[in-house]
Formats: C-alpha cells, sequence, structure tokens
C-alpha cells in the first residue's frame, strides 16, 4: 500500500477570511464600494401596535431636499405579500397595522441623513384599537396561527394514573434576540429590467423570490448574492427578506442603486425574536426515576404572522423527549398568534425550547425521588433500536458512551460532594453543579429542503472557483468547503477561491439553517468537484503512462504509481483536449420523510449528541451569580474542521447561556420593544465565560453517509446551557427546604426570588 | 477646519460638529474596516486607538469608541484604524493573536476587538485577569463565546513590539484644543476660562468626552448648534493627593486614568470603576461628566458620597465649594448656576480605620447600568459607629444617601444584630422604582443585603478589593465564606 497522500480535511485551520477581519478588508453589506448615484432608504415604521390606517400623507416628506421617492403599498408593481412559507405579510402596510414597528413606508433620498428625516414626516394615521400582546390572554382567547400538531404514542392517561411520581407543571422560556454585530441591510442595483441585490441573508433564494414577487418579475430577473453575514444565528433566515425586498423595490422604482440598513434600535424592535415558550406538562415516573409517560401542550409565542413558527413548532414537539425513552406520551403544540413583531428562526429552531419542558421534569423528579439528576438522566437514555415518539428508529446512540466519558473527564461524583461540602459551610454563597445531555435531530424537518447544489470551475492554470447554495455567517462554512473541495481535486487549499455565494450561480437553493450547512453542501460540492476530476482522470492517466483508476489526485498534483503531474499541467491539457472543467454538484438527503397529520415519520438523517456539566455560584444577597467551571462532551462526527466546531460548540454554550441567563426582552403595554439596543439588552461579555471551560469533541465518531463522517454542529450545543440552569437550580436548593421555583432567564432577580422562596420553606 | 493624524496620513475634515468619528470614517474616508454594532458605545465594533500624549502616567494608546466621539475631538490628535495596523502582508500582533486562535468567526465585531487588543499590546499593566477582562468588556461578541479572545489578550497583553506604534508613545505633548464653527454650528474648546465663560454664559452645552451626549446624536437624532469642550482647560485634567491627604480630581480626567490613580490613592474608587463602562468607554468618559450628568444610577456618586466629597464649581466669578450631597437637586438637576461649570472633585482623607465598600448590582456584571449600586464608608469608635455614609444609586431621582439610617446607625455598635435592627429605615426613605433593570422589590431587597453585605465585610477588615474574576459584588474573606 501507498502512503495516505496529505489531504486538508480534519485539520485544524484559521477561519478562511480570519486576516480579512483583522485587517477591516472583509466587506459586509454596508462597507461595499458604493455605486454612482446611490440612494439611501429608510423605514417608516408603526407606532400603534394595532390599528386601521384611515389616512396616508408624503407631502412633508417629499418636501424634504433630496428625497427622490415615497412609496406605500400601492406603489408596489407585484404583490404585496412576502413570508417564507404562508405569504402573509404586507411588505408595507395596507388597511391595518398589526405591530409596533411595521412598516407603513419607504423613504429613499441622496443621502442616509434626508432619508431619515423625511422619513419622520411621512404621515400616517392611525386608528388604534387594543392589540392582543399578553401570552397566556392570546391562548385563553384562541388566538392561533396554526392548527395543533399532535404526536402520541400509547395510552398517557393510564400510564399517568399508574405512575409512582406525577409532576404537574409549566415551564416556561423567554425571548431571545438574535443580537449578530451586523444589522439587517441590502444594497440593490438595477439591472436592465432586474435587479441585483447584495443581502445580509442566510437565505438568498428567498430573497431572490420575494423580491420578483413584490416586483412581478420573473425570478431569472432577480440576482441575490452574498459574500458574508456579520452573524445570523436564525435571524436572517426569513426576515432579511423584508429590508432586501424595500431596497429592491426602490431601486427597481428609480432606476437607482438603493441602499437600506437598519441601526441597532430598528433591527431589535422590529425584527422578530426566538420564540417565548409556554409547556404545561404532566410527567409520570416510576419509583426508581424511569419516564412512564409525558403529557405535554406548548404554546409559542408567534407574533403577528406566520413567518417560520409552524416549523420552529414542530422542532420543538420533535424535541420533548430530548434524550429520554418515553413509553407513552401526548405532545400538542401550536402557535400563538399576537401583535408582536413576528418569531423567527434563533440557533435550535425550537429544540431548545422543547428540550427545556423535559429538562424542568427531570430536574423536579430528581427533587422528588432523592435521585441524583445525573444518574436519573442516565436510567432514561435511548438505546439503539428505540423509536422516537414520532416512531423514527435510533441507531448509532451515543448517550451513554458520552455520558460515562464526560461524568469521568469531569469528576463529577467528587466536585458534587464538594460542593454539598462547601455549601454546608457558607452562608451567603452556594454553588451548584448540573447536567444537561442532548440529542438534537439533524434535517430540515420540512424534508423536502434537505437538498442542495454546487458549482464549481477549474481554471486552465489549475486554479479553482467554488460555489455553493450556503452563506458563511461565521460558523466557517466556507472553512469547510474549501478543505472539501481541495481533498476532492487534490489541489491546495489556496488554489480555491470561494465564491460569494449567489443565485446566478446556484438556484433553488435552501436556507443556511437548521445546521444543514455543511452536510448539504459539502455533499454537493464533493459531487460536482468529483465529477470534474473523473472527467480529469483519464487525462492524468495518459500523462502518467498508468491507468485511470491508479491515478491519486492530492496535494497539487495527480499521482500515479511511477510519479506526479502537477494539476494545472493536467488543467491545462483537459483544456486542449477540450475537456469540460466546470461543474454543478447536487445532493438530497435520502430517506426522510414525516407525516405532520399521522405525527409519525423519519424527519432526521441522525442525531448529534452531547452532554454538559456546568458549575455555578450563587451569592443570596443579590441574586449575582456566574459559571465557574463548564465541561462538555460534544458530538461533531469525525470533525472536517476541529478548530471551527469547537468554536461552535464555545460559541453555542455562551450564546444559550445567554439565553437562559441574563437575556431579557422586554414589550411595554403598548407593544413596544423596551430592549432595543445593548444599553438595555445585555448579552454575555467577556467576563461571562467559565474561567474553566473544557470542550471535547467526541473521539472516533464517524457518521455514516455523511460528508467526511462528520455531523451538523451549528445548533445542538447550544442546548448544553441547560446544565447551568440545572447548576443554578442545585446551587439555589441549597439555602433551604422549599422546592425551587427557578423562573428563566435566571436573571439575578429571578434567582434572588428563588432563593427568597426556598429559604422561606 | 479639523486636523488630525489617521493611520500615519493628515486628514483634513470640513464636517459639522456633529458628526461622529465613525461616520467620518466610513462615510467621508470609506474606511469601512471600523463598524457600526450599535453607535451606542455598548458593542465596541468601531473601536478606534487614539493616541493620548497628556495621559496621566505618559503617552499612551487609547481604545475608544469612533460612534460617540465627535469628529472635532480629535483635531491635533493621532488616530489608528484596523486599516492601519499591518505592515504590508504583516499582521500586527494584535491581528495574528486573532487569526490563530479563531478569535473572529462572523468577522464584524473583530476589528473592535482587534483594536482593544492593540491597545493591550502596549500597556504595562495586564498582569491579572481582571485587568485583561476589563480591556476586552467592551468588545461583545456574539460568536466566539470570548474564550480565543480572552487567549488573545492573555498572549499580547503587554507585549510591547518595539514598532512604529510604539515610537509614537516616545511623544509626550503637543495637543492642543481647538475652537471652530461651521455654518450655523460652532465647536470651542478653548484652552482658557475666559472663551468657556463665554460660550457658557451664551448656553452652549457643556461636553467633554461625550460618552453620554454622543448618545443624543446617535440615538436620538439630536444636533447641538452650540458645543463647549472643557477637555483643553488648564488644571482640568490635575490629578493629585494634596498634602493634606485630599485627592483632587480633575473634572476632565478620563477615568481610566483615575481607575490607575486610585488603585492606590482611593481603592475604593477604584473598585467601583472595574465594573463601570468598557476600558473605551472609560478613556472618553470622566467624573465630571458622570456627576454633571447627575443620573440617578451615575455610579461614581454613591462612592463619592460615602467620602463626602466636594465639587469645586467655577464660573467667571471665581470658585466655590459644595457638598456631593447637596450638588444633586432632583432627576438630572443639579446645583450648577448658569454660568458655572464643575472644575474638580476633592475627596477628602480618610480618617484612620475608616472601612469603605463600594457594591454594583447590575444585570450582566461588566459594561451594564447599575440596579443599585452601593457606597459605604464608616468610622467606628470602640465599636460603635461614628460617622456613617451610605451613598445608593437606583433608589431615588438622584443618588441619595439613606440619611434615616446613617442617623440611626450612630452609636450603634457595628453588628449585624444592631444593624438590623434598624435596617427597616431603608424602606421607609427609599420607594424605588420597577424598570426593566429590576423590580422595586429587587432593588430594596438588594440595598437592604448590601448593607448588610458592608457590615459583613468591614467586620474583620478596613477594605478588600475585588477578586480576580468576581462572581458577585460583594467580597468574601479570603479563604471562603463563613
Amino acid at each position: 500500500m501507498s502512503q495516505p497522500l496529505p489531504t486538508p480535511l480534519h485539520r485544524s485551520r484559521s477561519h478562511e477570511s480570519a486576516v480579512g477581519h483583522v485587517t477591516g478588508k472583509a466587506r459586509y453589506v454596508d462597507d461595499l464600494p458604493e455605486p454612482p448615484g446611490l440612494l439611501h432608504a429608510a423605514v417608516v415604521p408603526s407606532s400603534t401596535a394595532k390599528g386601521r390606517i384611515v389616512s396616508r400623507s408624503a407631502e412633508a416628506a417629499r418636501a424634504v431636499p433630496g428625497v427622490l421617492g415615497v412609496f406605500f403599498a400601492d406603489d408596489i408593481p407585484g404583490t404585496n405579500r412576502i413570508g417564507p412559507i404562508v405569504h402573509d405579510e404586507p411588505l408595507l402596510a395596507e388597511d391595518t397595522v398589526s405591530f409596533h414597528g411595521q412598516a407603513l413606508a419607504l423613504v429613499v433620498a441622496e443621502t442616509r441623513e434626508a432619508a431619515r428625516a423625511a422619513a419622520a414626516k411621512v404621515v400616517v394615521t392611525v386608528e388604534a384599537e387594543t392589540p392582543l400582546l399578553d401570552f397566556d390572554q392570546a391562548i385563553e382567547q384562541g388566538s392561533f396561527t396554526t392548527d395543533a400538531h399532535v404526536i402520541a404514542r400509547g395510552d398517557v392517561e393510564a400510564a399517568l394514573d399508574g405512575s409512582h411520581l406525577v409532576i404537574e407543571a409549566e415551564a416556561r422560556v423567554g425571548y431571545q434576540d438574535h443580537f449578530y454585530l451586523e444589522t439587517h441591510g441590502a444594497l440593490a442595483v438595477p439591472n436592465e429590467g432586474g435587479v441585483h441585490i447584495t443581502s445580509s441573508t442566510q437565505h438568498p433564494t428567498e430573497v431572490q423570490r420575494e423580491a420578483a414577487r413584490i416586483l412581478g418579475l420573473p425570478a431569472a430577473a432577480v440576482v441575490c448574492q452574498v459574500s458574508r453575514l456579520g452573524g445570523g444565528f436564525g435571524g436572517k433566515e426569513s426576515q432579511a427578506s423584508p429590508y432586501a425586498c424595500m431596497a429592491a423595490l426602490a431601486a427597481h422604482k428609480l432606476d437607482r442603486p438603493v441602499k437600506l440598513v437598519l441601526k441597532r434600535h430598528e433591527d431589535m424592535a422590529w425584527t422578530g425574536n426566538r420564540h417565548a415558550f409556554l409547556g404545561k406538562y404532566r410527567a409520570g415516573f416510576d419509583a426508581d426515576g424511569r419516564f412512564v409517560g409525558f403529557a405535554v401542550h406548548i404554546y409559542s409565542q408567534g407574533g403577528w404572522s406566520t413567518d417560520l413558527s409552524g416549523a420552529v413548532m414542530d422542532r420543538a414537539l420533535f424535541h420533548l423527549d430530548n434524550a429520554y425513552r418515553i413509553p407513552a406520551l401526548r405532545f400538542e403544540g401550536r402557535v400563538v398568534r399576537t401583535n408582536l413583531p413576528s418569531n423567527t428562526a434563533f440557533r435550535g429552531f425550537g429544540g431548545p425550547q422543547g428540550v427545556a419542558v423535559v429538562e424542568d421534569a427531570m430536574e423536579r423528579a430528581a427533587a422528588a425521588l432523592g435521585i441524583d439528576p445525573v444518574e436519573l438522566r442516565r436510567r432514561n437514555y435511548y438505546e439503539e433500536g428505540d423509536a422516537c415518539p414520532y416512531g423514527q428508529v435510533l441507531s448509532e446512540v451515543r448517550l451513554q458512551r458520552i455520558h460515562d466519558e464526560l461524568v469521568a473527564s469531569s469528576d463529577y461524583t467528587a466536585r458534587r460532594a464538594a460542593i454539598d461540602a462547601f455549601n454546608a459551610g457558607s452562608r451567603w454563597v452556594k454553588r451548584g453543579i448540573g447536567f444537561s445531555p442532548v440529542k438534537f435531530g439533524i434535517s430540515f424537518t420540512a424534508s423536502l429542503l434537505n437538498q442542495a447544489g454546487a458549482l464549481v470551475l477549474v481554471y486552465s492554470d489549475g486554479s479553482v472557483q467554488l460555489n455553493h447554495g450556503g452563506t458563511e455567517m461565521g460558523q466557517g462554512l466556507y472553512t469547510k468547503m474549501l478543505a472539501v473541495a481541495a481533498d476532492t481535486l487534490g489541489v491546495e487549499l489556496d488554489r480555491v477561491r470561494h465564491m460569494p455565494t449567489a443565485t446566478d450561480k446556484v438556484p433553488n437553493t435552501s436556507a443556511t439553517a437548521a445546521s444543514s450547512g455543511t452536510d448539504l453542501n459539502g455533499a454537493a460540492v464533493r459531487a460536482a468537484c468529483e465529477t470534474v476530476r473523473e472527467r480529469m482522470r483519464p487525462v492524468a492517466a495518459d500523462m502518467l503512462g498508468c491507468a485511470p483508476d491508479a491515478v491519486r489526485f492530492a496535494d497539487g498534483a495527480c499521482h500515479g504509481p511511477s510519479g506526479s503531474v502537477p494539476f494545472a499541467d493536467v488543467a491545462n491539457l483537459c483544456w486542449v483536449k477540450q475537456i469540460s472543467l466546470s461543474s454543478t454538484g447536487y445532493y438530497a438527503t435520502p430517506g426522510i420523510a414525516y407525516d405532520p397529520k399521522a405525527g409519525r415519520g423519519t424527519p432526521f438523517f441522525y442525531f448529534a449528541y452531547g452532554a454538559a456539566l456546568t458549575e455555578v455560584e450563587v451569592d443570596a444577597r443579590t441574586g449575582q451569580h456566574g459559571v465557574r467551571r463548564v465541561d462538555i462532551l460534544h458530538d461533531v462526527g469525525d470533525s472536517l474542521v476541529p478548530s471551527i466546531d469547537r468554536g461552535q460548540v464555545e460559541g453555542a454554550y455562551v450564546q444559550g447561556l445567554g439565553w437562559l441567563t441574563v437575556e431579557e426582552v422586554i414589550y411595554d403595554d403598548a407593544g413596544r420593544m423596551v430592549t432595543h439596543g445593548p444599553s438595555t439588552y445585555k448579552i454575555p461579555a467577556v467576563g461571562d465565560v467559565p474561567p474553566e471551560f473544557y470542550v471535547n469533541l467526541l473521539d472516533e465518531a464517524p457518521q455514516p453517509g455523511v460528508i467526511g463522517g462528520s455531523k451538523a454542529v451549528g445548533e445542538p450545543p447550544f442546548l448544553h446551557a441547560f446544565s447551568a440552569v440545572a447548576a443554578l437550580r442545585h446551587a439555589i436548593g441549597a439555602y433551604g427546604d422549599g422546592a425551587v421555583e427557578l423562573s428563566l432567564p435566571a436573571t439575578h432577580e429571578a434567582v434572588l426570588r428563588a432563593v427568597e422562596a426556598v429559604k422561606r420553606g | 477646519m479639523i486636523r488630525f493624524t489617521l493611520n500615519g496620513r493628515t486628514v483634513e475634515a470640513q464636517a459639522s460638529p456633529n458628526t461622529t468619528l465613525l461616520d467620518y470614517l466610513r462615510q467621508d474616508l470609506a474606511l469601512t474596516g471600523t463598524k457600526e454594532g450599535c453607535a451606542e458605545g455598548d458593542c465596541g465594533a468601531c473601536t478606534v486607538a487614539m493616541l493620548d500624549t497628556e495621559g496621566a502616567n505618559g503617552p499612551v494608546w487609547r481604545a475608544i469608541n469612533s460612534c460617540l466621539t465627535l469628529l472635532p475631538m480629535v483635531h491635533g490628535r493621532e488616530l489608528v484604524t484596523v486599516e492601519g495596523l499591518a505592515d504590508g502582508e504583516g499582521l500586527h500582533p494584535a491581528q495574528a493573536a486573532v487569526v490563530e486562535r479563531l478569535a473572529s468567526q462572523c468577522g464584524y465585531c473583530t476589528p473592535g476587538v482587534v483594536m482593544s487588543l492593540f491597545e493591550a499590546c502596549y500597556r504595562g499593566d495586564l498582569d491579572d485577569e481582571a485587568a485583561r477582562d476589563d480591556q476586552m468588556c467592551g468588545n461583545l461578541c456574539r460568536c466566539t463565546g470570548y474564550r480565543p479572545i480572552k487567549e488573545a489578550v492573555a498572549a499580547v497583553g503587554g507585549c510591547r513590539p518595539k514598532d512604529r506604534f510604539a515610537a509614537r508613545l516616545a511623544e509626550s505633548g503637543g495637543w492642543q484644543a481647538a475652537s471652530w464653527e461651521r455654518q450655523d454650528e460652532r465647536w470651542a474648546a478653548p484652552t482658557e476660562f475666559g472663551p468657556l465663560f463665554d460660550a457658557v454664559e451664551r448656553g452652549a452645552r457643556v461636553v467633554c468626552g461625550a460618552t453620554d451626549l454622543g448618545l443624543l446624536v446617535t440615538q436620538r437624532g439630536q444636533r447641538f448648534a452650540d458645543l463647549v469642550s472643557v477637555e483643553g482647560l488648564p488644571g482640568f485634567k490635575d490629578l493629585r493627593v494634596e498634602d493634606d491627604g485630599t485627592a483632587h480630581i480633575g473634572a476632565a480626567v478620563p477615568l481610566t486614568d483615575l481607575e490607575a490613580f486610585a488603585s492606590d490613592a482611593l481603592p475604593v474608587v477604584a473598585r467601583m470603576l472595574r465594573f463601570f463602562g468598557s476600558r473605551q468607554i472609560k478613556h472618553r468618559a470622566t467624573l465630571g461628566g458622570n456627576l454633571c450628568n447627575a443620573s440617578p444610577i451615575g455610579d461614581m456618586a454613591p462612592v463619592l458620597l460615602a467620602l463626602d466629597a466636594e465639587v469645586v464649581l467655577r464660573s467667571r466669578g471665581g470658585e466655590r465649594l459644595l457638598p456631593l450631597s447637596e450638588f444633586f437637586l432632583d432627576y438630572r438637576k443639579t446645583a450648577l448656576a448658569p454660568g458655572e461649570v464643575l472644575a474638580a472633585v476633592r475627596v477628602p482623607p480618610l480618617a484612620n480605620g475608616a472601612r469603605t465598600a463600594a457594591f454594583k448590582v447590575s444585570r450582566r456584571r461588566e459594561m451594564d447600568i447599575s440596579a443599585v449600586a452601593l457606597g459605604a464608608r464608616v468610622e467606628l469608635v470602640d465599636g460603635r459607629v461614628s460617622a456613617v455614609r451610605l451613598g445608593f444609586g437606583g433608589m431615588a431621582a438622584t443618588p441619595a444617601r439613606a440619611t434615616l439610617l446613617e442617623g440611626a446607625l450612630v452609636g450603634e455598635p457595628w453588628t449585624e444584630a444592631a444593624v438590623e435592627a434598624v435596617l427597616p429605615l431603608l424602606a421607609q426613605q427609599f420607594s424605588p422604582l420597577s424598570d426593566h433593570r429590576g423590580s422595586a422589590w429587587y432593588r430594596s431587597t438588594v440595598a437592604a443585603n448590601l448593607v448588610r453585605a458592608f457590615v459583613e465585610e468591614t467586620a474583620e477588615a478596613t477594605f478588600r478589593a475585588l477578586p480576580q474574576r468576581p462572581l458577585s459584588t460583594v467580597v468574601e474573606p479570603a479563604g471562603g465564606a463563613k
């Protein structure tokens, strides 16, 4: 056997744009060189959460020097309806207003300042009505966006009747603002009847489709291009489209380039959050702490429109079991409609909200039964061949292995004892240690979306351009795709140039979402590269004087049994011999399907697993708390780029910690967001990082059927932050004999309230 | 004409004094490496470095928020942006540290992170984790979870590369404030008191670092027709301990300089400053601004109230001294008379054996506004209270002393039981508001607990410095809690 040739896969490396990031040369939408004649747009937002529009006037706005256009719904040449699944959102309000901040009109001017000044002078008179804002009130009134989605198995009532312990409780989780550092923005340039849009979007195809619909153009007349996003996290999956459409509308109407970039407070106030959820549940356990039955009703705060709320709810339902085998169950979920901004995708996409319910049940059951909460979870893990609530049979279950490795490496048992001893001797300050496992389903739950395309172009000098449908938002997708392309073609990494993602290169793409970017696009990139490589193979074989099968492509050369030729020479000869050096590649995930009416199917190609252990400290004088140490073991299969995956795991944990312990979106009684800037909405800062932060990727864990044996990583580690909630509960419980009732987010105030309640007994 | 040096070149700007440095960089100079993340000084994506040859401890590179810096403030200054760091293909250590450690993901916060790391490279006092966290806490990152950023600052902090930026630190002095006008907008930066009072008397708005006033420009769209900066006035950056032990703090001293000064001279002030804003904010914010702003949640007032500080109020007619406790009249209303400016703060020396502490409780420890802050001082004679000051923020319309409780404590033993007996007086004096920073219940409960914490912290020590990475505002005795 010959020596294995070097591959760029499975090696740590820096982010492909890192040098651009640190020199300021990496450009985002608002950094692009401004085309001549560029105009700036500003949105006129509603200052009422609900009402009927009785009049509009743009006279004063048009009189502002530099203003070139003021557009209302009537000015839209196509259909004034957008929305990712159900087209139920007017781009510009028509007769009614449905939330505070809704776009009523668009003002376009020669400068940003003029556009904003004029926007403030557009008069839209709204006859205000009483908005529906309160979550519980909306549930009571039956204000729903979706029909109930039910997943059931066995006779849950009988199972609960026969349980040794039944916990009946409510679990609530709050909103989370995405707080990507780059706000929404788009630059639209008219292009001979069509329009070219550069957008900070995770979903260029949706921008293309929606802009086409708004303008009354065929999709082919619209191009959407994305170089990179300054963070997305789901917030730019569906909700980048409105602003891209507005820029496109203005560019199309005025035949001038138009840019629209939101200010931070606009972005936060007008766009949706992670959905807040309410879970009402009854959980039955036997005396050994094994799950017997679980009956759950969950509701999500959907806001004013459908957006992705239905799919977010689906994923919440799919994750109500988390890692646990539950013999009898009934899960029902419904999206609530209110007069608030429409909530949307956010890392985990409902999964974390579902897991919040079952982890709440686990914590309460452990306390009630007097069983160590880590042990209680271990007793309930899925095993090979078990079926999920919706019928999917599990294989390659790695829960027990991860559990055992993490419990050992983190020294859990000894540390728990040490913490209990510390707590016994400490009056104000108590510590806690908490654990949470995760099993996260990988695939878009709308099965048809699991497809991707790529386009690879090899030039006669051996350099390569790479295109695919995924967007780069910091997660390292481009870094991984470059490695896949270089590995497949056998060229050096620096010979491959990653092109901006664009709908004129790869059509009909899915959003870069659902943690699927690498799995789907990686397989498509590999397919495209293989097609070109296999065309090159006979040429290389001729040059090397060997059989085609004997040629290996690696490290910038084609290697035969007795010599090598540079890849560039082979490419050049292919051109001379009139052999095509470009190809598309395509991939669709096999074997997945789900029937929502029946609540049965195989929605996921596979599952990602992991577990986390967090140690916290609480001060009962102020409720202040902080993380002392985190241990995470996470399953990313055979990591394509371990340094990138580690960054995903760490970043996800801290983002989850933010959601569960500090970040709080607050609306006032008029439906206006109070926390619309970083001065009032606090995401974790550098001092919140655990001083001891141990992240390990599961060794020797290839995932069959996935590019390079790897696994999706974007969302699953977000759920590790539940271990911090468990740790806080442990610490709070040390203050007295009362039950731990900790509301989320577990802010300092929430913790102090819980401590006071525990002390009262 | 505003003239400054940017990445080694001279820039001459004709722009409104209400233009922010960030907008000028991005829109007029097309230097788009520096990003706008929030335009309120909270995210740090806009961070650039400014050479300050007037620093209390010699010339320094200061990381500042360009989003809150008004363009005339950089007149005569030297600035570096992220575009100016690399030497050809060679990355600056601050940049290389990020690339090597994957401290950038989406990259949007990165230019700001790099500029904070840039400052860190030239600091000589970043030996401990607390200082490094403080250096970076003004840079929000939503992607990485900060671990690689922490490693980057640990790696390059204080590395002092011998490069062209280090060479600039050999400069000293030379900066000269300047006044100028444009259309209907005036910017005065007098270096003498006559023109200062001309401006103040005609109603010009007084500004120094604009870390608060800048928000009115970026968030509320206000444009100021007449601004007067006190940054260049003689004596306004004085920072000294006088012979009798009084600390004299000029109104325009950057809070970072005060923080360094206070670590020896006024440790309780330094303790509060650790969790006061970010490095970038503290480089431009001043004590004068913090007090004149008269916010009920300004964090320096509670400490200074506890220390019986006085303010020096200066007008054309001369100076007067006023106890700080008489300075705050009502919500955002001070005792400044028309034509008067706050020139300095004077903090009398602590009595021998005086015990002090400062507490700040906010939603997030770093870079956040208080729900409740407490500055506290007690003096004991034979174990009984002879004097006590409890200055609170967040409990009333102004920073305020808990005078009822203070009065009841005098003569009592400094014990938990004795304090507990009169602690209900706190609730009698204060009826705090509920808002997004905390409910009235939370503020009241925490305020009382902080008094308890003060008693406990000072039972056996006169002062406790913050540990490296405090989780709580209360400092436990070394060796763990009781």
